[in-house]
């Protein structure tokens, strides 16, 4: 201690404002909570978190304009380059999206810590008590998500991995219909995703037992120049890849997912389909790309693995499914494994760009379309709340026609037709596996996305070929936030499916650079 | 001008107004009236179209656009249109008006078999849509651009089997979107090694003929992109989703289905399989030859044991495909020009055989031929047209499918000897399936429910007098659509480098034979 001076870390608070931004608001919210009139609490939070998320995607664009950074912030803890801003940009709007969504009434219990079908629960019914608290419960968990995938050591992202993670284990449990199977979803989520997140830190552990550092370069570095602990490495990156491949729910990983899916408020769903993913998949390819990246010969025969498992457990047993939600979620397990064989396709710096921008792509365009189909799903209701059961979606076309033809739309995006957004993501990643010397894998990919096409059309069928239930789901009339959602994100997947390139330009730029270590 | 942009534009734009107008008869002759402007323009088209430049490369194709859509993935909007794709261009616009008049009450609920109403504006938007990117198909001449219209036009006419067609709609529907997926899955695997191998950078057709030179590719890339037609055309063993849907499809979206969306199957076996890869065209010619072969002998056995008039029909054309693709790998001109003549032939006259199935059925509630008996009686104009598009489907001598058929065989034969001779039972066995359904529907005493079906009324008579006065003109004077078709094919030959024999004494024989 003594003759040593210690330095002040140097922190480049402009590069980081848009985490600081969102952190910020997430305090004051709580704040709000404590100190704000019941009754004032919602008027308050709900345009906080607005404001605090529209402030860091303009933040965002601004760091973005001014040029890329040269090294990561922070003392080397955060990288703020071309890949992180992009997913910054994706996550910030699809969370201001589905804040939209979380805005409506309705969704939430009235209090969570009541008894499902209690007195209490009543009580807390009658006297109008709202869960308010999800707000900053939202914006802690997209904070979370920002330094994810941005996080350049090991220590950061664990740290951003729990400060993600536990915000959203308390958000599935507050639903406010079929109380039970939201418990349960939160119950089950908060158990295993503390079991991947010990996995995680303890392969953390065993790497920087390999490495002596947490650091992600500094891992890469001593790639070259430890010898002789093989094992420990190789057992802390199957560790780590455990917990990452946990968190975008990569088969034999996978199992969380429906359940989570189906028990938590949709909107809250809708929030972790999209953005999530998106987060989990920046830390996997930071973690695999500049930490392991000279390990590739070791890691990518398992990842060829989970791709071709996550893609087939994916479209075969969505095809069982019979609730909507539990549909979605495995259809998003199926996208997780096409996305991964984007992350596989290492090779030339080139070809590393032309990955990372397909990935970049797919993200933002499965995003939209996973927001939308959610917002759409939280309309379509009947007594007992949302109408989940599939048979329940017959003849919707003819009663909305309007409705359910967005919903044929954003189906037919997810099975990748073209003209819609996600073909040109499929078809993106699709090519950088192929230049990147992964045919099988693709061959894989798109018989699995011909089964996945099968559930998609059934959907349709239903909703358009079928006669419509007698006492069939009414469409509720959707709230302006809703609306918004639906149309923002039928929007983008038109949009992204017709003239692609700019976003296609946008994400090239943000990938030509790659990782910066 | 930009031709072939305008062509897709104006149905597109009458897409959307018909579905924007008020009342259901405003939508269905803004329809027509859009159908027949298209008409009118592809006419004016044909005829600035000179055939002549087709030998040289740089002016193959003709109305020839071109405009970067995604360059990150060397994607353009290309289009034009050489000889072959122009034909096809006019079958598809002629057939769309007549479907139009032909389709006037399908949507309505009014048919004998007491269909559910539906939306009729949705439906006639459908066609102008299913129009537009049909032409948009055979004048891509960016692969990439055509495989987008390739896979997106499954869609409008999922909807339209799975919405408007008969009682097993929704299975039928979800096959046929099924098989064409996945065919078009495995052909966007060939498109994207296509383009990685080639390094060329671009998806523009021309620069990439003769690029992939390695055989092992070339088998492998040639298999994707003819799996992919194989299903759609669809080549025996890949077939069975086409019966199906041809028999729920109502009538006028069946005619577009066999007469339009599946010659998009033999036209890609032409313009893609061949020129992209001809060194394993040749070598799996063999193969598809004997698929060929076997599609047509099944192909007409099983049309003999159908009950259903539909499905009947829907296996005749099976057998015919097995024709066109005989000729398109017999890879002499006689048998290229013959199987494009016989796409366009193919198209009229299942055309119209489909749509006066369809108006009886519209009568009678029924497409199982038992149901029927004497129709001859009651209504001579309806069968007299059906027996001459029946005679057409059995290349009669005099009537377009004739020259055709005919064509294929002569080609074929310069080279498959075998093959052939099996192939021509095929023509026997047409008559076998033509001749008895119209005897047991036809003649015979007339059948209780029968009586009292009135003939065909003066719109129907408008939607099939035209398709008999093209297949009659057809048959006695091919020759312009063999001027059109005959430089392209040779040009598409020549990039299959393969020497040919008697190319220009083949017009006069087959002139000879027409008559």
């Amino acid at each position: 201690m003594n003759g040593t001076t210690i330095t002040a870390p140097t922190i480049e608070y402009a590069l980081l404002a848009p985490m600081l931004i969102v952190f910020g608001a997430a305090l004051v919210g709580v704040l709000v909570e404590a100190f704000a009139p019941r009754y004032l609490r919602k008027s308050i939070q709900m345009p906080l978190t607005l404001l605090a998320l529209i402030g860091a995607f303009v933040t965002t664009v601004l760091t973005a304009l001014n040029g890329l950074p040269e090294r990561a912030a922070a003392m080397g803890a955060v990288a703020v380059d071309g890949p992180s801003l992009f997913i910054w940009g994706i996550i910030l709007i699809l969370a201001f999206v589905s804040a939209l969504l979380i805005n409506d009434d309705d969704q939430f219990v009235a209090q969570a810590a009541a008894v499902p079908g209690s007195v209490d629960e009543e009580e807390a019914v009658r006297s109008g008590f709202a869960q308010t608290e999800v707000y900053p419960l939202l914006l802690f968990a997209v904070g979370g998500m920002l330094l994810f995938p941005a996080s350049n050591d090991l220590l950061a992202m664990f740290v951003a991995l729990e400060v993600m993670s536990l915000p959203l284990y308390l958000l599935c449990g507050l639903a406010r219909r079929r109380r039970l199977l939201s418990q349960e979803a939160s119950v089950k989520y908060f158990l295993l995703g503390a079991f991947s997140s010990a996995f995680f830190l303890y392969g953390t552990a065993l790497v920087y037992g390999y490495a002596g550092s947490v650091d992600l370069r500094a891992i890469s570095e001593a790639l070259g120049s430890v010898s002789g602990q093989q094992t420990l490495l190789l057992v802390g990156v199957a560790l780590l890849g455990v917990g990452l491949l946990f968190k975008i729910g990569a088969a034999p990983f996978q199992a969380w997912k429906p359940d989570v899916y189906q028990g938590a408020p949709t909107a809250v769903t809708a929030l972790m389909a999209s953005t999530v993913l998106v987060a989990a998949f920046g830390a996997l390819l930071r973690v695999f790309w500049v930490a392991l990246g000279n390990l590739d010969w070791d890691w990518r025969p398992v990842m060829w693995g989970v791709a071709i498992l996550t893609m087939i457990v994916g479209a075969i047993l969505a095809i069982t499914q019979t609730d909507i939600k539990r549909m979605l979620a495995y259809s998003s397990i199926a996208h997780a494994g096409f996305l991964l064989t984007g992350v596989i396709a290492t090779g030339s710096a080139a070809q590393n760009s032309q990955s990372l921008s397909a990935v970049l792509f797919y993200m933002a365009a499965y995003g939209f379309t996973t927001v939308g189909a959610f917002a759409v799903v939280t309309m379509v209701r009947d007594a007992g709340g949302e109408a989940g059961h599939l048979s329940r979606w017959a003849g919707l076309g003819k009663r909305s026609p309007v409705l359910a033809g967005i919903f044929a739309f954003f189906l037919l995006a997810f099975a990748g037709i073209p003209l819609t957004s996600g073909f040109f993501g499929k078809y993106a990643v699709f090519t950088a596996a192929v230049g990147g010397g992964a045919l099988p894998l693709v061959i894989v990919g798109v018989v699995s996305s011909a089964i996945a096409a099968f559930f998609y059309v059934r959907v349709i069928v239903l909703m358009f070929f079928n006669e419509p239930a007698a006492d069939g789901p009414s469409i509720a009339a959707p709230s302006v936030g809703t609306s918004a959602v639906v149309a923002l994100a039928a929007a983008a997947t038109v949009v992204l499916g017709v003239f692609p390139q700019p976003v296609l330009t946008l994400a090239d730029q943000a990938a030509s650079a790659l990782f910066i270590r | 001008m930009p031709w072939l942009s305008t062509l897709m534009a104006v149905p597109v734009v009458g897409a959307v107004g018909v579905s924007l107008v008020k009342s259901d008869k405003l939508a269905k002759q803004l329809a027509l009236v859009v159908s027949l402007v298209v008409l009118v323009l592809t006419a004016v088209m044909a005829f600035r179209f000179d055939p002549a430049l087709g030998a040289a490369k740089e002016t193959r194709f003709q109305f020839a656009e071109v405009y970067d859509w995604i360059p990150a993935f060397g994607v353009h909007y290309g289009v034009g249109v050489d000889g072959i794709a122009l034909v096809l261009i006019a079958l598809s616009v002629i057939l769309v008006p007549i479907v139009i008049l032909a389709s006037w009450h399908d949507a309505d609920g009014t048919g004998a078999a007491a269909p559910p109403r539906r939306s009729v504006k949705t439906y006639f938007a459908l066609l102008l849509v299913l129009e537009a990117m049909m032409i948009g198909v055979f004048a891509a001449t960016d692969v990439f651009l055509f495989y987008v219209f390739f896979e997106a036009m499954l869609i409008p006419m999922y909807f339209m089997i799975g919405s408007y067609g008969g009682a097993q709609r929704s299975y039928a529907a979800v096959k046929f979107l099924l098989y064409s997926l996945f065919g078009g899955l495995l052909m966007l695997v060939a498109v994207i090694a296509l383009y990685v191998i080639a390094e060329k950078g671009t998806f523009m057709f021309p620069e990439l003929v003769g690029v992939i030179q390695d055989p092992t590719t070339q088998k492998w890339l040639f298999l994707g992109f003819f799996i992919a037609f194989a299903v759609k055309a669809p080549l025996w063993p890949f077939h069975t989703w086409l019966p199906d849907a041809a028999a729920q499809a109502p009538a006028g979206a069946a005619v577009l289905l066999v007469g339009v969306l599946d010659k998009v199957g033999t036209y890609g076996m032409l313009r893609f399989c061949l020129e992209l890869f001809p060194d394993a065209a040749k070598f799996f010619t063999p193969l598809v030859i004997t698929l060929a072969v076997i599609g047509i002998i099944y192909g007409a056995i099983v049309a003999i044991g159908q009950t259903d008039m539909k499905r009947l029909i829907a296996y005749t054309s099976i057998s015919h495909f097995g024709f066109i693709a005989l000729g398109v790998f017999a890879m002499t001109t006689n048998a290229g020009a013959g199987a494009t003549l016989y796409m366009v032939n193919h198209g009229f006259s299942t055309g119209a055989l489909f749509l006066i199935t369809g108006f009886l059925i519209y009568r009678r509630g029924s497409s199982q031929i038992a149901d029927y008996g004497g129709v001859q009686k009651v209504a001579p104009v309806l069968a007299g047209t059906f027996l001459v598009a029946g005679l057409s489907g059995l290349s009669l001598p005099g009537l377009s499918t004739f020259v055709s058929e005919f064509m294929v065989l002569l080609g074929s034969y310069e080279r498959y000897v075998v093959p052939t001779i099996i192939a021509t039972t095929g023509v026997i066995l047409a008559a076998v399936y033509i001749l008895w359904m119209y005897q047991r529907t036809m003649n015979g005493p007339t059948a209780e429910k029968v009586k009292g079906l009135p003939d065909l009324d003066a719109r129907e008579r408008w939607v099939v007098g035209p398709l008999i006065v093209l297949i009659i003109a057809l048959g006695f004077f091919p020759k312009p659509a063999l001027d059109m078709i005959n430089p392209a094919v040779d040009h598409t030959l020549s990039n299959v480098h393969i020497s040919n024999v008697h190319v220009t004494p083949a017009v006069a024989e087959k002139k000879g034979a027409g008559q």
